[in-house]
């Protein structure tokens, strides 16, 4: 078992003919992924590969009952790709663009709460559920397929840490869902961690935080009453100045918000094992996980 | 992006939010015969993008002649050290030169998107002219905040929300309103990520003006927005950030003496920590991007070596799709390129990593192998202590 996307996930990519598109679908189908579909304007019926190319996302939909979609599209295309694929019916939309003006995902958030898709990013690696799905930029070997560990994070070289980590320890991933760095996204660490707490194979969760808004401290709260599974938590920048964005759009401390020591006081309060050296994060889940 | 306060005022002027009348001047004679146009008292206020210019001495109201000369001759060229420039300060190339208005009050306004909400707030407060995060700790009741639905826009409702909440007066309500709608309007217009008006005063003939402004515009929108790339001002940037960004990475100049480079982020961010932790200072935040490649890390180590306080380097590459042999030979390639003469720690783990290691080792150059992350950190920490 798994979250989200598993064996009969049928993707769908926006932008595939486009030079990351056409190279990260190819990574995504030699990993396994039953990639269905491409979308480029104006060059449907051609083919990138084996995989056929459609004009709109609906047609696509319809044509090949794609479920999920992947898009690498550049930023200034990218809000009118993501709700699109709602517009569709498409019901997971992975983004992975990074660059998309906040004001866009202002939109896009608020069309999203009256549609029943589900985001995840933007500017994030993906999902993937080891061995059997990538919808994403994300390096499938450092994987380990069968779980027990679910992973979450806002980042995305971080993240691969921390599965290489968990792999070379010996532990298994069952899903593992970058949501992203940018201020404004989808799916949070909330609604990742309330499918972990009800996917059967899933034991355990390592979630990886870092500066900027509060979604650690409200998903802190939440596990602090709910969660029946042990959690490891991760914040990167307890050195970022105050006021500076740092790489991530929504990396930043502003009028004393955002900081991370306020966020691994919260996770410790809630019973979260908060790693504070990212070296020992894989030994530690191996103590605390068996 | 943030741009200067004459530059917003531009904006405001193009979208109905009335400001003073002014104009702006690099030269103690354009700030005279500005004045002289205006006629006196006017204000004299240092152009820079910073915060607590007032404090720091960049505003001075000047009601003769002998006063608008000596202002403009104390501001312009001053270095300015306000508590958002830090301790070097920064030095004042032009002046904005306003129009003397009579206050009868002063009222705070702002809008800002809210990242948990995905609204756009509007905040707003009767105790205009101070500090908005002192009022926000001593009196939070006299601050309110309005959430404003981006799909729906700003309805009449918001307005009554704001006007009742910070007890505007009846025959102010009007004016108030227009201007509100306009700035609302300009933030959505413009993808702005802060619009600041403090203090919004009401004159002393009823009359809504903006005295000061602050605009802050999302980077990211800035392919939509050509005019407000032309108010770009290079003498606010930090000459290493500058030429970073011209190479597509993101580099911030922090205090201590380790560099550090490192592909993504989040673990450039943990990177930092790591060094922290390990009894060093990181000396900036350098991201060369998930996907790094030679010519991006030659770059990243130009930017690390021209800052004097480096005494060590960290490189921390986690090698995905982008393999660790192929980073090595980046690495290896930009080193001797640069003439590496700094001692570098380098941890690299991910995607055929023993290939990566056999580069470096077999390269010649002098770099230290690290075998994880707390070894890499306490051995950069060992080099610059």
């Amino acid at each position: 078992m798994s979250i989200l996307v598993n064996s009969q996930t049928r993707v769908l990519v926006q932008g595939i003919t486009g030079k990351e598109g056409q190279f990260h679908s190819q990574q995504c189908i030699e990993y396994g992924t039953q990639v269905v579909a491409g979308v480029t304007p104006g060059k449907g019926g051609q083919f990138m590969d084996e995989v056929p190319v459609f004009n709109t996302v609906r047609e696509a939909r319809e044509k090949t009952g794609a479920n999920a979609s992947m898009i690498l599209v550049p930023p200034p295309f990218a809000a009118d790709a993501i709700l699109e694929a709602i517009d569709a019916e498409v019901e997971l939309v992975v983004c992975i663009t990074e660059g998309i003006p906040v004001m866009d995902m202002l939109k896009v958030k608020n069309y999203l709460a009256m549609k029943n898709s589900r985001l995840i990013g933007p500017n994030c690696p993906g999902i993937i559920t080891p061995g059997e799905c990538k919808i994403g930029i994300m390096p499938g070997p450092i994987h380990t397929p069968g779980g027990p560990v679910g992973v979450v994070s806002r980042s995305g070289t971080l993240t691969y840490e921390v599965v290489h980590q968990l792999t070379e320890v010996g532990l298994g991933q069952t899903t593992c869902i970058g949501i992203g760095g940018d201020p404004v996204n989808g799916t949070g660490f909330l609604d990742c961690l309330k499918a972990f707490n009800e996917d059967p194979d899933t034991e355990a969760v390592v979630m990886v935080g870092e500066i900027g808004g509060n979604a650690e401290e409200q998903a802190s709260a939440w596990i602090k009453e709910n969660m029946k599974k042990p959690v490891v938590g991760f914040i990167a920048g307890i050195t970022a100045p105050p006021g500076r964005r740092m790489g991530h759009a929504g990396a930043i401390v502003s009028g004393g918000q955002g900081t991370a020591e306020a966020k691994i006081v919260a996770m410790q309060e809630s019973g979260i094992y908060v790693c504070e050296d990212l070296g020992s994060l894989g030994r530690l889940c191996k103590e605390v996980f068996s | 992006m943030k741009i200067h306060e004459y530059q917003a005022k531009e904006l405001f002027r193009k979208y109905n939010v009335p400001t003073p009348e002014g104009g702006v001047s690099d030269s103690v004679a354009g700030v005279k015969g500005i004045a002289a146009d205006l006629g006196l008292p006017v204000a004299v206020k240092a152009q820079i993008h910073a915060g607590g210019r007032g404090k720091g001495g960049g505003v001075k109201l000047a009601t003769t002649d002998e006063e608008v000369t000596a202002a403009a001759d104390a501001i312009l060229g001053m270095t300015l050290v306000t508590k958002q420039t830090g301790s070097e300060g920064r030095v004042v190339k032009k002046v904005l030169v306003e129009k003397g208005v009579g206050i009868q009050k002063e009222l705070y306004l702002s809008i800002i998107p809210d990242r948990e909400s995905a609204c756009i707030t509007i905040v707003a407060s009767q105790d205009g002219g101070m500090d908005i995060e002192e009022v926000a700790e001593k009196s939070p009741e006299r601050i309110i905040k309005v959430p404003v639905n981006p799909v729906t826009g700003i309805q009449g409702y918001h307005l009554r929300q704001v006007m009742f909440g910070i007890e505007l007066e009846k025959p102010l309500m009007k004016g108030f309103s227009a201007v509100l709608r306009n700035l609302y309007n300009l933030f959505v217009d413009y993808d702005c990520s802060m619009v600041e008006i403090n203090p919004l005063i009401v004159t002393d003939d009823n009359a809504i003006m903006a005295l000061d402004a602050k605009m802050d515009i999302d980077s990211n929108s800035l392919f939509r927005h050509p005019d407000v790339v032309e108010m770009h001002d290079p003498n606010e940037d930090d000459p290493t950030e500058a030429e970073a960004a011209k190479f597509g990475l993101n580099y911030i100049n922090l205090d201590g003496n380790v560099g550090n480079m490192v592909n993504g982020a989040g673990l450039a961010m943990a990177t930092m920590d790591i060094i922290k932790q390990a009894g060093a200072e990181p000396a900036n935040f350098l991201d060369v991007g998930g996907g790094a490649n030679a010519e991006m890390v030659e770059n990243g180590f130009r930017l690390i070596l021209s800052d004097p306080k480096v005494k060590g380097i960290l490189i921390n590459i986690f090698g995905g799709i982008l393999r660790c042999d192929v980073l090595a030979q980046g690495v290896v390639q930009a080193a001797k390129k640069v003439k590496l003469s700094l001692p570098v720690v380098i941890r690299m783990e991910g995607t055929n990593v023993e290939e990566g290691r056999r580069i470096l080792a077999e390269s010649g150059l002098e770099l230290i192998n690290a075998k994880d992350l707390a070894d890499a950190a306490s051995k950069v920490a060992g080099i610059v202590a």
